[in-house]
């Protein structure tokens, strides 16, 4: 085995941290279409990325089914797990202030966490690498195959979003909801399919968060605290309510550890992110990208 | 909102007096002042949680941090440097202030959900130091030996003497509560609830009073973590996670944010659950806490705490 | 809606008055466990409840102990060290037990120590730390407090002295932020100078990352000889994957005995070949020459698979060494708190699945590294002993 450069270090520190980075912001990216349309922060998200994984095992691994034919089939059954959460349990709130459904949303990712418990165990399960574990080599760093992967999907999600939020009209509707409710209902828009629609559209989300993460980082029924906490904390950083905001917040997020870990220390590498998030939030309360008028905005 | 009316205070503490005496006589809930002793710990943070959430409005994801400051400052001080209990606990409140203030002030200014990060990401990074300072602290594996409690020669070394204790700071922060509740503080903090803008408009100077209620809602969580860290004599880190927190919330919600007696039902009803009834669920057990949970969210709003309202709604129709 | 609300709050009040009234056998022997069944630690307690459960049911099925039936208090600690001490208390004071084993980890141990000796129980911990049994006030064991598992100290005993063998002495230690990672990365550093090892690098990582490829690249930038990892959960298997992508193989990769399940092997798919850990008897069974302890290992191996359809993994085995040493103790003293515990200290010979224990009043961990730890090396899907 070859020595190599402080050069290769940080190159090898940045293309993990990009990829870990991409998992924050698809967490993020579903925390925001939610939030967009209902200000609700969905703390039930991380869960859903769990279930991605946990699901896809089944159908891939225990069932054998193809992973073209597994993973839509994943990714529908999560979007159906989203829809049941906000039929059951968001809708049905009688006085939904923003923090009652804050607390509903928790509760449901305890409940959610519960039932993964029981139906899976405690064990982490494996998913197969999309192609292969052979590692390829760029400039003597390493990029793992599933690492593509995973940037390929961030940037086919944000695409596929730009495009369904800007040239559809359901898109565009719900768009309207998340600027102003009221005046998209006067307009005929069914507020309450969008809020349906927009958990559909993060639990898919945050399923294929969920398969494509697997085979790098195993998949276990209690993994989705930790990658809500960063997920949001990602969507803060980048400014709620900003996709951009949201992606670029997820890969600052992953950069930093990275590099933190690899530069400074490794026990502190999470305090570092979060430092900074703070540092960000006293300087600019909303966010790198987010607009000062949502940041000013209470709803408590 | 704003009376509270006193005979439901009598009541409720001189059953808190008579409970010890009661719990000795029925064996099935013989254990349950040890219970208490932990409810009433709970309660002395969710009182100032209640008053931060409830009536200022401002949300807090870092409760358990306080907790923790205090109950690390009363062991390590009482540890390592042998220094008087009762004096740790005055300094852990002192820091846990001093802390409240440096976070408190820049934290203030957000905003919903961005506060909401802002206390959580410091509740980690606090954790975080709990956990790796391990000269210090312990780390994970915790720190024992903490001395018990003791004044003028008398021992708090039982559990009802402790559950006595705990009681009389919980009465105590109450009643205190419940007057800064009514005072000209108390409407200042409703009107910066129900609109900051009015508020500021009547001359209420809004970021002084949120950081004065922060801090007493970290001052009285700091107490409440140097009387666990003397009544079990060993702490460790993951009492103080960001789960803490979230536990705190679910508390307020569940026993009713509006409400000062919420967070008194709320740690009541999370402390017998978690630490009693539910484990008759074995594994299932964190499948019924959630359901009871969204449950209470769904057909409850105002809380616990609300059942009074609700009912004086049906004799009134 | 109103009559749902009824009900619910009937039930919840109904709850807290009937739960409490839970009966029990007259005629049995009672011993508490406190195990983290649940929640962060329960890659420790599940194992731990499967095995202390399924010992039970043969220890009955065999005629009890004295004719009498052995009854197996169970609770969840959720590694939460409140909950611990507040159920200990209750299987002392509510439930009456003789005795009680677990639980799972060094820190919820640690809570209740103290609290087992003001309640003269004697307790039998599943956790690894030796300050479990050993106070450093007194400098003596505590009285009543005897553990089953390997100390951390046996285990980089075990792998430094390894490593002193092969003459390697540069070495890289990386570790999980978690009790079991911190508990360990604290006596690899303590131990170091005693067998002349020279700490390169020293990395962490969390209990839930993705990815360790940064830990091991800043590692690779200064070639250590060999690699110790102290970590568990999906973490030790992540580790490798990534020693594997990286093109670190030439560098030898030691686990801690935390590795000890053929689960692990089966998630690395492939990159834990060749990776080194020092483990306890029962997960090498297959391996171990024809031996009283061979026949105890074989023996719980084939039991827990036939129970469980699952492979066992390292910590159950210490749930195993717990009950029947109380168990023993049992038969000899009766339900006698003072002569269990005297009984214990007295246990001489015990073959268990991590080893032979001696306790003494001096010695209440039992156990010698030399004998309580194979090195072992992963070859295809099992563990071997390395030579």
């Amino acid at each position: 085995m070859e020595k190599i450069t402080f050069a290769t270090q940080l190159l090898q520190y940045l293309i993990t941290g990009l990829t870990i980075g991409s998992i924050y912001a698809m967490v993020a990216l579903g925390f925001i279409i939610i939030y967009n349309v209902t200000e609700i922060i969905n703390f039930a998200q991380g869960e859903f990325v769990v279930l991605g994984g946990l699901v896809m095992v089944v159908f891939h691994v225990s069932a054998g089914l193809p992973l073209v034919i597994a993973f839509p089939a994943t990714v529908v059954l999560v979007m159906l797990v989203g829809i049941l959460l906000d039929r059951l349990a968001i809708r049905p709130i009688r006085k939904p202030s923003v923090l009652t459904l804050i607390i509903a949303t928790i509760a449901a990712s305890i409940l959610m966490k519960g039932v993964a418990m029981v139906i899976w165990g405690k064990d982490p399960f494996d998913l197969q690498a999309f192609s292969g574990r052979d590692p390829i080599s760029f400039f003597g760093a390493i990029i793992q195959p599933q690492y593509l992967w995973v940037i390929g999907f961030l940037i086919l999600i944000t695409i596929s979003l730009s495009i369904f939020f800007n040239s559809t009209i359901i898109g565009k509707a719900m768009r309207a909801c998340a600027d102003n409710p009221d005046a998209a209902s006067l307009v005929g828009i069914d507020t309450k399919k969008m809020i349906l629609l927009s958990f559909a559209l993060s639990a898919a989300i945050g399923a294929i968060a969920g398969i494509i993460v697997t085979p790098i980082s195993l998949m276990e029924y209690d993994r989705g605290v930790s990658l809500a906490i960063k997920g949001f904390g990602a969507a803060i950083l980048g400014g709620l309510g900003s996709f951009p905001g949201a992606i670029l917040g997820g890969l600052i997020m992953g950069t930093i550890e990275s590099f933190g870990a690899g530069l400074i220390s490794s026990a502190y590498k999470d305090a570092f992110a979060l430092i900074v998030l703070l540092a960000v939030l006293f300087f600019k309360p909303s966010g790198l990208l987010g607009s000062v008028e949502i940041s000013k905005m209470k709803r408590f | 909102m704003l009376r509270i009316s006193k005979l439901p205070i009598a009541i409720f503490f001189a059953i808190i007096i008579c409970f010890p005496w009661i719990a000795k006589h029925i064996p099935a809930i013989g254990h349950y002042p040890d219970l208490m002793v932990f409810a009433g710990i709970y309660c002395l943070i969710t009182i100032g949680l209640s008053l931060l959430m409830g009536y200022a409005g401002q949300i807090s994801l870092c409760q358990a941090a306080f907790y923790g400051i205090g109950a690390y400052a009363s062991g390590i001080l009482t540890v390592r440097y042998g220094m008087n209990p009762w004096l740790c606990m005055l300094i852990g409140m002192g820091i846990s202030a001093l802390v409240a203030l440096l976070v408190g002030a820049p934290s203030l200014k957000l905003k919903g959900h961005y506060l909401a990060m802002a206390t959580l990401a410091f509740g980690i990074i606090v954790f975080i130091i709990f956990n790796e300072e391990v000269e210090l602290t312990g780390g994970p594996d915790g720190m024992r030996g903490i001395p018990g409690l003791s004044l003028f020669g008398f021992q708090f070394d039982s559990v009802n003497k402790y559950y006595y204790l705990v009681w009389a700071f919980v009465f105590a922060a109450f009643i205190f509560t419940i007057n800064i509740i009514q005072s000209r503080t108390g409407r200042a903090l409703r009107a910066i609830h129900s609109s900051e803008t009015a508020a500021s408009a009547m001359g209420v100077n809004i970021s002084r009073f949120k950081i004065i209620v922060f801090i007493y809602g970290a001052v009285l969580a700091s107490l409440a973590g140097s009387l666990y860290a003397h009544y079990l004599n060993f702490i460790n880190p993951s009492t103080f996670d960001l789960f803490v927190s979230i536990k705190l919330l679910i508390m307020i919600a569940l026993g009713g944010m509006h409400q000062i007696w919420g967070a008194i039902i709320g740690a009541f009803l999370i402390t017998f659950l978690s630490y009693e009834w539910l484990h008759f669920f074995g594994e299932f057990e964190i499948i019924v806490y959630g359901g009871i949970l969204l449950l209470v969210t769904i057909f409850l709003p105002d809380g616990l705490a609300g059942i009074p309202g609700i009912i004086k709604g049906w004799f009134r129709n | 809606m109103k009559k749902h609300m009824f009900i619910f709050l009937g039930a919840l009040i109904a709850f807290s008055f009937i739960l409490p009234y839970t009966t029990f056998a007259a005629d049995s022997y009672k011993v508490g466990a406190l195990f983290a069944v649940t929640g962060r630690a329960s890659f420790l307690g599940d194992p731990e409840k499967k095995t202390a459960v399924m010992v039970a049911e043969l220890i009955n099925k065999a005629g009890g102990i004295n004719g009498k039936k052995l009854e197996l208090i169970i609770y969840d600690t959720e590694g939460d060290a409140t909950k611990t001490m507040l159920f200990f208390k209750k299987l002392v004071n509510q439930d009456k037990v003789c005795a009680v084993i677990g639980p799972s980890l060094s820190g919820t141990s640690l809570a209740i120590v103290d609290e087992a000796k003001k309640l003269k129980t004697p307790l039998v911990s599943c956790a690894a730390s030796y300050k479990i049994v050993y106070d450093a006030k007194t400098k003596k064991q505590r009285k009543w407090v005897f553990k089953t598992p390997q100390t951390d100290t046996m285990a980089v005993e075990a792998i430094y002295s390894y490593l002193k063998k092969r003459g390697i002495n540069k070495i890289a230690i990386m570790s999980v932020t978690s009790g079991y990672g911190k508990s360990g990365h604290g006596e690899l550093v303590r131990l170091a100078p005693k067998y002349g090892m020279d700490i390169i690098a020293d990395e962490k990582y969390g209990p839930k990352d993705q990815d360790m490829t940064v830990q091991l690249t800043k590692i690779k930038g200064n070639p250590p000889q060999a690699i110790v990892n102290w970590s568990i959960g999906p973490t030790q298997v992540v580790v490798l994957r990534n020693w594997k992508a990286l093109g670190m193989t030439s560098i030898p990769f030691y686990q801690s005995h935390g590795f000890g399940s053929r689960k692990n092997i089966k998630l690395a798919a492939g990159a834990a070949e060749g990776v080194l850990s020092p483990l306890g008897g029962c997960v090498v069974a297959t391996a171990l020459p024809a031996s009283t302890q061979k026949d105890v290992t074989m023996k719980y191996n084939k039991d827990y698979q036939a129970k469980y359809n699952e492979p066992i993994s390292t910590f159950g085995g210490h749930a195993w060494d717990a009950l029947y040493l109380v168990a023993n103790a049992l038969k000899a003293a009766g339900c006698d708190k003072e002569g269990i515990r005297n009984e214990l200290e007295k246990t001489q010979n015990f073959v268990g699945q991590h080893g032979v224990f001696n306790f003494s009043p001096d010695n209440h961990i039992g156990l010698t590294w030399q004998d309580a730890f194979y090195m072992t090396v992963v070859k295809g899907d099992d563990f071997t002993l390395a030579d």
